[in-house]
């Protein structure tokens, strides 16, 4: 693929996580190694067979005023809180018409792994119970896997298109490869982009759970998420999303905006392999990992971080380190690596947005936050994981990936570099 | 049966729990969609707790003719008589 000429830079971040209600609550958590993971309250925990989770750290209820709340599936209300504190972050104030921008040139790209699937539950339980005429009139807006997309896009009057990639636990990361894309072909000036997800439920805790995907551990919350350590065992179901305000490099710069990296490219795959599994050489990952680098003009070794997708699964951690050392031969070790989801547990549509809002502020700071629960070093992993404390990172120029893969063969890449 | 006043009040509480307005302004004479900006499916969700809330049916076809609360309470009353 041949790059166009617009430049595409991140100019603004909104989040709300397991380990906090905005970026700096969530910056800072992640620097200080603070899991988000905890042992679930509700009720239908007791007959479950994994009873953690990461709940977002503040409930949306407490932001979000309660008529308005009661209309959005939570993953909407996750993607809307998002929305407001990135435009606001950007330096816009209200709708985008009264923010001297033109509705036409600003687009939404908002993911969703799962869609509004506890709107669709409740809805359902109300159809088994009382009947038909129970079922809201709201469910069908509320759990349409493009609500969160088409509701920021309403409250900011974007004009320019309003999508929901959906690849599963890359869906995220799609989304930020998506607005990118909008920008280069001339289609919008500003996308805010990213994902949300909300699916803390007993359906799908207990289908991940006879997946195999989740973890059984039954000790300490803060510990069962541990990628890459020998005694890992699957993945930690959380929730929360983050959206990205992109802009071109050119309306940045006309407007004076403060600019916290340059999303220079994205590489995508599939691994045309097996619907949960991944393919044990990488070739995809490998692949996704080469287009995002030829993508944004970078070469192997400009490359100084990865955020890692490392989910805590058994197979899927390998396979990664095995792309990675594919790719960056002799230098893999000498390159820190991150993996959040050992404190926030795995945000599935939301994963890729807020780990790749988490490579920004790497960039930005020059800092790499730690990997919780990291004690025992699995063989078949060869990385320069950072542990314990954030590693500060050399000042001058720098790029680094963030992974994203998705259960189907997903694979996502996005490179940024320091602005 | 209830009065036309706790009629009213009961949509009140219904129309303030489901869109926000204040109670106090459900009158008889306001319009649920000029004056009150209630949207289509807030109004299917406004006469389904009515339903519930008065043990009345309202049809479909009906919902279009209730333009006011004065409408919606007259309807309620005549179809619990």
């Amino acid at each position: 693929m041949s790059r166009s000429q617009a430049r595409v830079v991140v100019t603004g971040l909104g989040a709300t996580t397991p380990v906090g209600g905005d970026v700096a609550s969530t910056w800072e958590s992640l620097l200080a190694g603070r899991s988000g993971v905890r042992k679930l309250t509700q009720e239908w925990v007791a007959d479950m067979p994994v009873q953690i989770g990461a709940p977002a750290a503040v409930d949306p209820s407490e932001v979000l005023p309660r008529v308005e709340a009661r209309r959005l599936d939570r993953a909407a209300q996750f993607a809307i809180i998002c929305a407001r504190q990135a435009w606001a972050d950007a330096g816009y104030s209200g709708k985008t018409s009264e923010a001297g921008l033109d509705p036409e040139r600003v687009g939404v790209v908002c993911a969703s792994g799962i869609g509004g699937l506890t709107t669709l539950l409740s809805n359902y339980d109300q159809l088994r119970d009382s009947g038909p005429r129970r079922v809201s009139p709201l469910a069908i807006p509320m759990l349409m896997p493009n609500s969160p997309a088409a509701n920021v896009s309403i409250e900011l009057q974007a004009r320019a298109g309003a999508h929901t990639p959906v690849s599963a636990c890359s869906s995220g990361a799609e989304a930020i490869a998506n607005g990118l894309d909008m920008i280069r072909a001339g289609r919008a000036d500003v996308v805010v982009a990213g994902g949300a997800e909300a699916v803390i439920h007993p359906l799908p805790i207990a289908a991940f759970a006879n997946m195999m995907a989740l973890s059984k551990r039954d000790d300490d919350p803060a510990v069962v998420s541990r990628p890459f350590d020998k005694n890992r065992d699957g993945f930690v179901l959380g929730e929360g999303g983050a959206l990205m305000v992109l802009e071109s490099a050119e309306h940045a710069e006309a407007r004076g905006a403060r600019v916290y990296a340059e999303l220079s490219g994205a590489g995508m795959s599939a691994d045309a392999h097996h619907i949960a599994q991944p393919e044990p050489t990488g070739a995809g990952v490998i692949a996704a990992i080469r287009k995002a680098l030829a993508d944004g003009e970078l070469t192997p070794d400009e490359i100084g971080h990865v955020n890692c997708h490392a989910t805590s699964t058994p197979v899927g951690d390998v396979a990664e380190s095995v792309a990675l050392n594919a790719v960056f031969g002799d230098r893999t070790p000498s390159i820190p690596v991150t993996a959040p989801k050992s404190m926030i547990g795995h945000l599935l549509g939301g994963a890729g947005a807020v780990e790749s809002l988490a490579t920004v502020l790497t960039l930005h700071h020059g800092l790499v936050p730690p990997t919780a629960n990291v004690d025992d070093v699995d063989d078949d992993i060869n990385l320069d994981i950072v542990r314990s404390t954030p590693r500060k990172l050399d000042d001058g120029p720098l790029a680094a990936l963030n992974d994203s893969f998705g259960f189907g063969g997903h694979n996502v890449v996005l490179a940024f570099r320091r602005a | 049966m209830a009065s036309t006043e706790e009629i009213r009040e009961g949509l009140a509480e219904i129309v303030n729990e489901i869109t926000g307005v204040p109670a106090e302004d459900v009158q008889l004479d306001k319009s649920f969609t000029d004056d009150l900006d209630i949207d289509s499916l807030s109004m299917v969700e406004v006469v389904v707790a009515a339903e519930e809330k008065f043990g009345v049916k309202i049809p479909d076809e009906e919902v279009k003719n209730l333009a006011t609360v004065g409408d919606a309470v007259t309807f309620i009353e005549k179809a619990g008589s």
